[in-house]
């Protein structure tokens, strides 16, 4: 997991959004089946939803789109997957957060200040010579906070990878926007 | 086995997590369950003293296993196999895996160390859920006495539905001890509670009627079927379908007995070890009906290479076998039986409506010239040579009664039971396709004839494979299971010292067993059984009609066969089927294969 934009270089990301019941090891199952098919992942992020018994994992996978297919039909197989839609970044609203520790000295703390201020993150904890900054945003606006803040040293940074759903538009019923986007096996 | 007892008790009656477990198999009509105690699972013993399920006392976890998969195998209904925590999960393992891969319905019961232990590396303790994650069709580590009936249901519920497959319930020893009010989640609960499993088993009828319509246009269609016909207990409308069209049928290790062997449309088993008919025949195909098979490895050979020109209806009730291999052009997730009965009434509509089917009456001739020119075949022996597998099989397969059930274990001698047996009716085929597993045999023809005890069961085993399990037998005697075990004992590892032959220059490594130890007729009197050894082709058929007359305690026949008897025709591996190798003495003529 780095924090390299998986769309900007690589179009063989996809993003699966996984509803899963909310049951002990489902997690695992899900894991262990891209392991066991050969898949790599490359950031997952796992929640309960608005409805306590379901989780919401949002997984980003490191496939050609045919192999997808197949992923997406082996997954819907886990009885505890409730349903899977693919994500297309175009048609999707993504979130992403970030927490970093960086070099600031006295002098240099007004500049990331100021940087934290433009992107509207926060900062969370200022120490002697380091502050400890947050951002969420897309994970474009990520990567470049991440680019800006490097030349003062980023001493560590820990990325959530993205959590995303499908985009609405003034014409969508949402129950309709679940459904197209689900594979409906 | 001796007080029953009624099934249910009331509703909100107060016993203990093992009484629920085994009032749960009760209602789910179990009437036999093969196992083995231990510690942890020891809870769930005492109530079956006094329940009506027959429980068959294993000597290994793995037989338990095998045997369940032998019952559900020819009966149909799933197998039951209850054993205890850690070692006895380990065992289980393998019997987990080997009816996962052949969609074998299945559930299996183990004993948890207590919940206050898990984690903690207790005595007996294994991750059982997470060893057996990737071989089950789903698991459940049962975490309350409360949901001992629910998880019950479920795990009945999704071994048997869609495309079948072994379940695994782990259950804490003190959630067996605990007390719970008994409950029986209805249908309805059950349906509410499994959200994302809704198998989907009747096929897109505009998908039905494109296939129908593919079917009388092509010129060299072949019935691929595989073993989601006999899951769907689809073998009568197959039949149809066949006869309707007029199609050859080719059937897989897995649905041997899906499609008469004897009828005229048959072209016995395609892959690695098929018929040098059905294997063409698929090769020149124009369009490949595939009937709940999922182009297998040891069927396609290399898969670029594979019925090039063939276009593909696929039906299978398993969405994600739809191009998994091959991109089919018509795609139908749906049961077979129900397809193919959709299917027959759509080719039939077609017909009455004035469509008329394509001539395959040249394609016909062609594969029966196939047929006459390229039958299975093996040199017979000299007077006073050696005793050939082959012909050990024919004999047992010209004297078995009607209806005998055949079970092998794996390798050449599996091969040769398919090849040479003649399989008329579904369900009479035991074997282990998918995972391969030595020493399937006899504990699962054990578990077949406990399923169906009304048939003869014989079981061909190699003398590497009856090694691996035969201790079973003594749960045989033991149980008055009269099984019939024909080992065709060549004292090696036969199918590796075939490859060893061919692809390692003859370089035999690590594949010399012995023809004397064990002495296969002291080993199976003591363990109860009657042993025969037949070292001479002039003494088969004394010693099978002896082994036929004997149905009070199992038979073992050691048949002394010849060792460097290869089994054609074969596909060397990673090579197209078009590089078919034929027995010597048809290789001459291979030009003919066109």
């Amino acid at each position: 997991m780095s924090g390299s934009n998986p769309y900007g270089s690589a179009p063989t990301h996809h993003m699966l959004s996984v509803l899963v019941q909310n049951r002990p090891g489902v997690l695992a199952r899900v894991a262990s089946l891209f392991a066991r098919r050969g898949y790599n992942i490359f950031s997952l992020a796992v929640a309960p939803t608005e409805q306590a018994e379901y989780s919401r994992i949002t997984i980003v996978v490191d496939v050609e789109s045919s192999p997808l297919e197949q992923i997406v039909k082996q997954l819907f197989k886990l009885i505890d997957v409730v349903r899977i839609s693919e994500l297309d970044p175009r048609k999707s609203v993504e979130r992403e957060l970030m927490v970093a520790t960086i070099k600031a000295s006295a002098t240099e703390r007004g500049e990331i200040v100021e940087l934290v201020n433009i992107f509207e993150g926060r900062i969370l904890s200022v120490g002697a010579d380091a502050v400890t900054v947050s951002l969420d945003g897309s994970p474009e606006k990520l990567d470049d906070f991440t680019e800006l803040l490097r030349q003062y040293g980023i001493t560590e940074s820990q990325r959530t990878g993205r959590v995303a759903l499908p985009k609405l538009d003034t014409a969508t019923k949402v129950t309709k926007a679940l459904n197209t986007q689900g594979k409906a096996n | 086995m001796t007080s029953k007892q009624t099934k249910a008790g009331k509703l909100g009656e107060k016993i203990t997590g093992a009484e629920a477990l085994i009032r749960g198999l009760e209602m789910e009509n179990v009437d036999v369950m093969f196992g083995l105690p231990g510690g942890c699972i020891l809870p769930a013993y005492d109530p079956l003293l006094k329940s009506s399920i027959r429980h068959i006392l294993v000597r290994h976890e793995q037989g338990a296993g095998h045997m369940a998969e032998g019952y559900a195998h020819v009966t149909g209904r799933p197998g039951v196999a209850m054993v205890t925590s850690g070692p006895a999960a380990t065992n289980m393992v393998t019997p987990l895996c080997d009816a996962f891969m052949d969609s074998i319905p299945m559930v299996a019961i183990t004993g948890q160390v207590s919940t206050s232990a898990i984690g903690t590396d207790a005595f007996q303790e294994c991750d059982t859920v997470g060893i057996t994650r990737s071989i089950t069709k789903h698991n459940e580590l049962v975490m309350s006495a409360e949901d001992l009936p629910m998880a019950i249901r479920q795990a009945f519920h999704i071994a048997t539905t869609g495309r079948p497959g072994p379940v695994l319930i782990d259950v804490p020893k003190d959630v067996l001890q605990n007390t719970m009010s008994w409950n029986w989640p209805t249908d309805d609960e059950v349906a509410d509670s499994l959200p994302g499993y809704k198998p989907n088993t009747k096929g897109h009828t505009r998908m039905i009627k494109e296939a129908a319509q593919l079917i009388l246009r092509s010129e060299r269609p072949v019935l691929y079927v595989g073993g989601g016909v006999l899951k769907a207990r689809a073998a009568d409308a197959l039949r149809a379908l066949a006869e309707l069209t007029q199609i050859p049928v080719v059937t897989t290790l897995m649905a041997r007995g899906a499609f008469p062997d004897d009828h005229p449309l048959c072209l016995g088993m395609p892959g690695m070890h098929g018929t040098a008919t059905a294997v063409t025949a698929m090769q020149k195909s124009d369009l490949l009906i595939a009937l709940g098979a999922r182009f297998d490895d040891r069927v396609t050979g290399k898969v670029n290479g594979f019925a090039p020109e063939a276009k593909i209806i696929h039906v299978d009730i398993d969405p994600a076998e739809q191009g998994k291999v091959r991109k089919p052009d018509v795609p139908i997730v749906g049961d077979c039986r129900l397809v193919i009965e959709e299917m027959v009434k759509a080719i039939q509509e077609l017909l009455q409506g004035g469509t008329s089917q394509a001539d395959l009456n040249p394609w016909r001739s062609r594969v029966s010239g196939w047929q006459e020119q390229f039958p299975l075949m093996y040199e017979q022996s000299e007077p006073g040579g050696p005793l050939k597998p082959q012909y050990c099989l024919e004999k047992l397969r010209d004297a078995a009664p009607e209806g005998t059930i055949l079970v092998s274990g794996v390798g050449q001698h599996q091969m040769w039971s398919s090849q040479y047996w003649r399989f008329n009716e579904p369900y009479t085929w035991v074997n282990s396709g998918g995972l391969g597993t030595m020493g399937f045999s006899v504990p699962a023809a054990i578990g077949a004839k406990v399923g169906r005890p009304d048939k003869t069961v014989w079981a061909i085993d190699g003398d590497g494979c009856f090694q691996m399990t035969a201790q079973e037998l003594v749960t045989a005697s033991i149980e008055k299971i009269p099984v019939k075990i024909g080992i065709l004992n060549n004292s090696y590892l036969g199918m590796v010292r075939q490859w060893q032959e061919m692809f390692y220059d003859e370089r035999y490594s690590e594949v010399y067993l012995s023809p004397d130890t064990p002495n296969y007729v002291k080993w199976a009197e003591a363990m109860g059984c009657v042993g025969i050894r037949v070292d001479d082709p002039s003494e088969v058929e004394a010693a099978i009609d002896k082994a036929n007359s004997i149905n009070d305690r199992p038979v073992v026949v050691d048949f002394r066969v010849d060792a460097r008897e290869i089994v054609y025709p074969m596909i060397a591996p990673g090579t197209s089927n078009d590089a078919i190798m034929l027995p010597p003495s048809q290789s001459a003529r291979k030009e003919f294969l066109k």
